[in-house]
């Protein structure tokens, strides 16, 4: 049992991390129908930015803070100078920027930063919490608690406020959006920069955990995509439920039956269900107009 | 024969690429260049086949290199481990990517757009997993050696020798696709490309020949994944992991999607590219996605089309 609780633990904490990338996918998605292959790379920018701040001697908050906003500048810059030149590309055409702007930011993260493994200190030391005979590191709970306020945050802005509803008509139904005066290309530039923030908190809160290289991030994209499209691409709900499921089966798997095969147990898993559900978990049918 | 006439033979493109294996060795320095040749015809081989299921069947796959990786690992095992010989690995390897496309495609070609994308990348992580971990078998991430093919008690050894199999290879490949494309299975392919529903209504068995192109792409795979093997006389599981098959798609979008020409130009310019910018030392891997960002943003439908109709409107 208390085996059980310790897997379902360490699950939730990267699931929690998976669910924030998946999140990220899913808010650019539903704003411009771009699978943004460089989500990964947020995270590393957001834990390696915060590190070597660190180094450099600036307090933590700060580092992280400046690390934040560092990812979104990128994130901005990544739709104005690549995106929207390519406007009206094909979506692999666009995928394809996404993918080589991932390759660029690896690059630049080698030169800039290094290639070796970084860690931060985590927020409420490493002594690890005794709860029904698991140990559980502080840290992970900042990450479950980090995660739930950001979903939180995400889901009253989408429901509370203006520009949170303008993303949605957005995403509903762009050119009716437009018609309505909503400004879409400020939206996707706000999707982004918030797809941005998010990644670059989830790697900080992560770091002191899994540790960050300037190569952590494409793994990262792999399983966020898998993520958002196991809950179904474009629900929000859909990439939390997909992220913290792929994060439960990948620790179930590696407790129970073989720490090699988690992700083939993970993909395996996603496979059965995409045959079954080829929408994923809560996508909606598209109906196709003939 | 008046020009146009001559433009007009259908063999032309496949005269032309033949011409351009045979030529280019005239400029070749030193074996290096070879080399390089040969990686770029082995290359090109599983990317006509991508291409055939990207370009015309409208079908994305992020895990072709799962394919290359059973192709590779064929002609490592069978020769080590039960002592057949290299070439009829290579059959076999390509008889066994053929079985396993069928399989797995006739679930997963139902799904559409990203859902097929994420679970033809699930797969092909599932073969990387599967090579990386099995060590009695692969040698596991380390990887294995891979004895060098003999055809007719001839040792096939050097870069000259395999830069003239691998361009002979291509070439053929190369007309079979042509060929392949005019066919009515072709033809079928691109209407599914065009609508899958108004190809349903005029009778076309859409998932078959979805799964039909799925297999014949995989077979082009394994046979350069076998080729790639036995050329290096090493392989590691990476030849099938997550960055081998993203590679695979971007040598196909970049060449242009469903220009069966533009799948030598897109793996031309990523083999040579990386090559070239081993001069840049640390900058190598930043220069590659910014040239890689640089070309989709201007060339958008890939450099064989773009550059084709910039010729077009340039010649009126």
């Amino acid at each position: 049992m208390a085996e059980l609780l310790q897997f379902v633990f360490s699950g939730l904490t990267v699931g929690a991390i998976y669910a924030l990338v998946a999140l990220g996918f899913t808010l650019i998605y539903n704003a411009s129908d771009i699978i943004n292959f460089a989500q990964g790379e947020f995270v590393m920018l957001g834990g390696m930015t915060t590190v070597f701040m660190a180094l450099a001697g600036v307090p933590l908050p700060l580092a992280a803070l400046i690390a934040i906003i560092v990812t979104t500048g990128v994130g901005l810059a990544l739709h104005r100078f690549a995106i929207e030149p390519a406007r009206g590309a094909s979506s692999v055409a666009l995928i394809m920027i996404t993918i080589g702007a991932s390759v660029f930011l690896r690059g630049v993260a080698q030169v800039v930063f290094d290639k070796r493994f970084h860690s931060l200190p985590p927020l409420f030391g490493a002594d690890s919490i005794q709860f029904g005979g698991a140990a559980i590191l502080p840290q992970s709970l900042v990450v479950l608690a980090g995660a739930t306020v950001i979903v939180i945050l995400l889901w009253l802005f989408v429901e509370r406020t203006l520009l949170g509803k303008a993303v949605i008509a957005t995403a509903a139904n762009r050119l009716a959006a437009r018609l309505i005066g909503v400004d879409t290309r400020r939206i996707v530039d706000f999707s982004f920069a918030v797809s941005a923030a998010i990644g670059a908190i989830a790697g900080i809160l992560i770091t002191p955990i899994t540790l960050t290289s300037y190569d952590v991030g494409t793994l990262l994209a792999l399983k966020g995509f898998a993520a958002a499209m196991l809950g179904g691409i474009g629900s929000p709900l859909g990439a939390v439920v997909g992220g913290l499921l792929i994060g439960m089966i990948e620790a179930l798997s590696a407790g129970y039956l073989s720490s090699s095969y988690k992700d083939a147990v993970a993909f395996l898993i996603i496979l059965v269900v995409l045959v079954a559900m080829p929408q994923g978990l809560f996508g909606r049918v598209k109906v196709e107009r003939v | 024969m008046s020009l146009r006439a001559l433009l007009e033979i259908r063999l032309l493109p496949a005269i032309l690429v033949a011409a351009i294996v045979i030529i280019l060795p005239l400029f070749f320095p030193s074996a290096y260049y070879y080399r390089i040749g040969a990686l770029v015809f082995i290359f090109a081989l599983a990317v006509v086949g991508l291409n055939l299921l990207m370009g015309f069947a409208g079908q994305v796959s992020l895990g072709h290199a799962g394919f290359l990786g059973i192709g590779a690992y064929s002609v490592a095992i069978g020769p080590v481990h039960f002592g057949a010989p290299s070439w009829l690995c290579l059959f076999v390897g390509a008889i066994l990517s053929g079985a396993v496309a069928f399989a797995v495609g006739r679930p997963i070609l139902k799904l559409k757009g990203h859902y097929l994308a994420v679970a033809t990348l699930g797969f092909g992580l599932l073969v990387a997993i599967v090579l990386t971990n099995e060590a009695g078998w692969t040698g596991g991430p380390d990887g294995m050696n891979v004895p060098a093919l003999t055809l007719f008690g001839w040792r096939v050894h050097g870069s000259d020798a395999w830069y003239w199999i691998a361009g002979a290879t291509f070439v053929g490949g190369f007309l079979l696709a042509l060929n392949l494309m005019e066919s009515p299975t072709g033809r079928a392919l691109q209407a599914i490309h065009d609508s899958e529903i108004a190809a349903r209504v005029l009778g076309i068995d859409v998932a078959r020949k979805k799964l039909t192109i799925f297999i014949i792409s995989a077979m082009y795979a394994s046979v350069a994944g076998s080729f790639l093997a036995l050329f290096n006389g090493l392989i590691t599981p990476d030849v099938a992991g997550f960055l081998g098959s993203i590679e695979l798609v971007a040598m196909v979008v970049l060449g242009g999607m469903g220009s069966i020409f533009g799948s030598l130009v897109g793996a031309a310019v990523l083999v040579v590219l990386p090559q070239v910018l081993t001069i840049f030392h640390e900058y190598e891997q930043a220069l590659l996605g910014l040239i890689v960002m640089v070309f989709m943003i201007f060339l958008r439908q890939g450099i064989v089309p773009s550059v084709t109709v910039a010729l077009a409107g340039w010649r009126k």
